[in-house]
């Protein structure tokens, strides 16, 4: 479903990813581990078309990415979390999820059942929905940019580090919210440092090394032989 | 406060409130602009003086002020959005100086063309309300009240859209996070092209406004752009609330210095007012403390 072959990245002059491939079945979750500053964030810049792909090929159902400007793309049915959160602040948590309810394609009765369900799954998005984004803690915040780009109905989420930072609590309810997505048929790429966690949701993973992946294989084979992890991560 | 006596200070606190609320609505379309785009938009006054034009022209054919104040809005609301998508959307994200000269350059080029296309003379239109009222010694315009109530309501009508419409939330998230707003498939380009457009329509609203009381030249913009960058930056650069709530206060000082010393040694109250801002409270008078 979303696929980069050999793609290619720049900050400015410095070249950041160095031909990465990476694929994406539909309802698949597909964990993105490396340590600091190999390119797993920039790889879903790039998807975004945040970060323009400098060679490669980058394509969703089969449709070129590249060049693409960022907000077609969650009509196409891409979501993203970036890893600082990035919630509008002064905007309040209603406001917030409208920025993705309020498409020209969802009837109202859609978007009630929209709400309602990201409520169901985060209850304290409820409560808080008139307060400023900007006034959650670290978890809500999170919980609101994953609400936020489910309220998109997207096929695939790109989630960067969604436990960055979180309480165990808040972490085990992240696992839970990846979990029921999973379930849903939504397609997950989840960029991590949290090794247990990622093996734990996920059905394959890519380990990533200045820029290229290293090694690619499903998150089974990685819990029984941990060398691997070992080798790149040094956990 | 001593020899000021009591009705001349309430007149002045009408004048003020008269003219701080034509100040808003010219401060708050270019906060809006600045506040989505980091533009520091120099042509905005300018863009008030076209819509003044264009509002004469009209007004001169059809007689019909209203008619007028809408033609002029729309007209140089669509230039408004065609600047932006000509002049200031190549520039964006690149070093706000460039982006600085270019309005500059609009505002020379807009204020030319009105001297080579209507002339150096002034051109009227008149007030669509007409009549005054006694207020305590002296007999006061009834439009001028009706032009305060006017841009309230057009402040207040930009304040529900913003607070409630579905474009106003895409502005505001726009304003916030430009990035995280088009990965939430807002379209932000044509957002910065439709807010260039309100702000440049609301400018032609206030010239064609404010048109009655001074006539229309091709400078009547230029005291304004002063005025709104001065409430702009004492509001907080790109708050509106706060703009408008400095213009009312700035307006205010004016008139009560206007008192003692003549309307023209007045005016540089803002500018006190606006320097010390910047010295003690750089982030504007009408915001709360950032943490």
């Amino acid at each position: 479903m979303l696929t980069l072959r050999e793609v290619h990245a720049h900050y400015g002059k410095s070249h950041v990813l160095h031909g990465v491939s990476i694929d994406v079945g539909p309802g698949e979750v597909v964990g993105l581990l490396g340590r600091n500053g190999v390119g797993k964030s920039t790889t879903l810049k790039t998807i975004m078309g945040l970060v323009r792909a400098s060679a490669g090929a980058v394509t969703f159902e089969g449709r070129d990415l590249v060049g693409l400007p960022t907000h077609r793309l969650p009509g196409l049915g891409i979501g993203y979390v970036p890893e600082d959160r990035r919630v509008f602040r002064l905007l309040t948590v209603l406001e917030n999820l409208r920025t993705g309810l309020d498409r020209s394609v969802v009837t109202p009765a859609r978007r009630e059942e929209l709400l309602e369900k990201v409520y169901r799954h985060f209850p304290v998005l409820r409560e808080r929905r008139n307060q400023a984004g900007g006034t959650l803690s670290g978890g809500e915040q999170q919980m609101l940019a994953i609400a936020r780009a489910m309220v998109l109905e997207p096929k695939i989420i790109l989630l960067d580090e969604p436990t960055e930072g979180l309480m165990p609590r808040m972490v085990g309810q992240i696992r839970e919210i990846i979990e029921i997505l999973h379930k849903e048929g939504v397609a997950i790429l989840l960029v991590e440092q949290n090794v247990p966690l990622t093996l734990a949701v996920s059905d394959r993973v890519y380990i990533m090394e200045k820029g290229v992946v290293r090694h690619e294989g499903t998150a089974a084979a990685l819990r029984a032989d941990d060398a691997v992890i070992h080798q790149y991560l040094g956990v | 406060m001593a020899g000021i006596p009591f009705e001349q200070f309430l007149v002045q606190t009408v004048n003020g409130l008269v003219s701080g609320m034509i100040l808003a609505l010219v401060a708050s379309g270019l906060t809006l602009i600045f506040g989505i785009m980091d533009v520091v938009n120099f042509a905005h006054g300018d863009l008030l003086m076209l819509g003044a034009f264009v509002g004469s022209g009209v007004f001169m054919s059809s007689g019909n002020f209203w008619a007028a104040l809408l033609a002029a809005v729309v007209v140089v609301a669509v230039l408004g959005a065609l600047l932006q998508v000509t002049t200031l959307r190549p520039l964006l994200g690149r070093d706000p100086l460039t982006t600085i000269l270019a309005t500059f350059g609009i505002s020379l080029v807009l204020q030319n063309y009105a001297l080579w296309q209507w002339g150096p003379s002034a051109r009227n239109i008149t007030e669509p309300i007409g009549g005054q009222f006694r207020l305590l010694y002296l007999q006061y315009p009834v439009y001028r009240i009706a032009i305060a109530l006017l841009s309230g309501a057009i402040i207040g009508g930009l304040w529900l859209f913003m607070k409630y419409g579905k474009y106003g939330i895409w502005i505001r998230a726009t304003t916030q996070d430009r990035v995280m707003a088009s990965a939430m498939g807002i379209p932000v380009p044509t957002v910065h092209a439709a807010v260039f457009a309100i702000g440049a329509g609301m400018a032609a609203a206030s010239g064609v406004l404010f048109a009655p009381l001074v006539g229309v030249t091709q400078t009547i913009g230029l005291d304004f752009t002063l005025r709104a960058f001065v409430v702009v930056v004492v509001g907080g650069m790109g708050n509106l609330g706060g703009s408008i709530l400095a213009s009312i206060f700035v307006s205010l000082l004016e008139a009560y210095a206007s008192l003692f010393v003549s309307p023209a040694q007045a005016v540089i109250v803002s500018f006190v007012v606006l320097v010390l801002t910047l010295l003690f409270r750089p982030t504007g008078l009408f915001v709360p403390t950032p943490k």
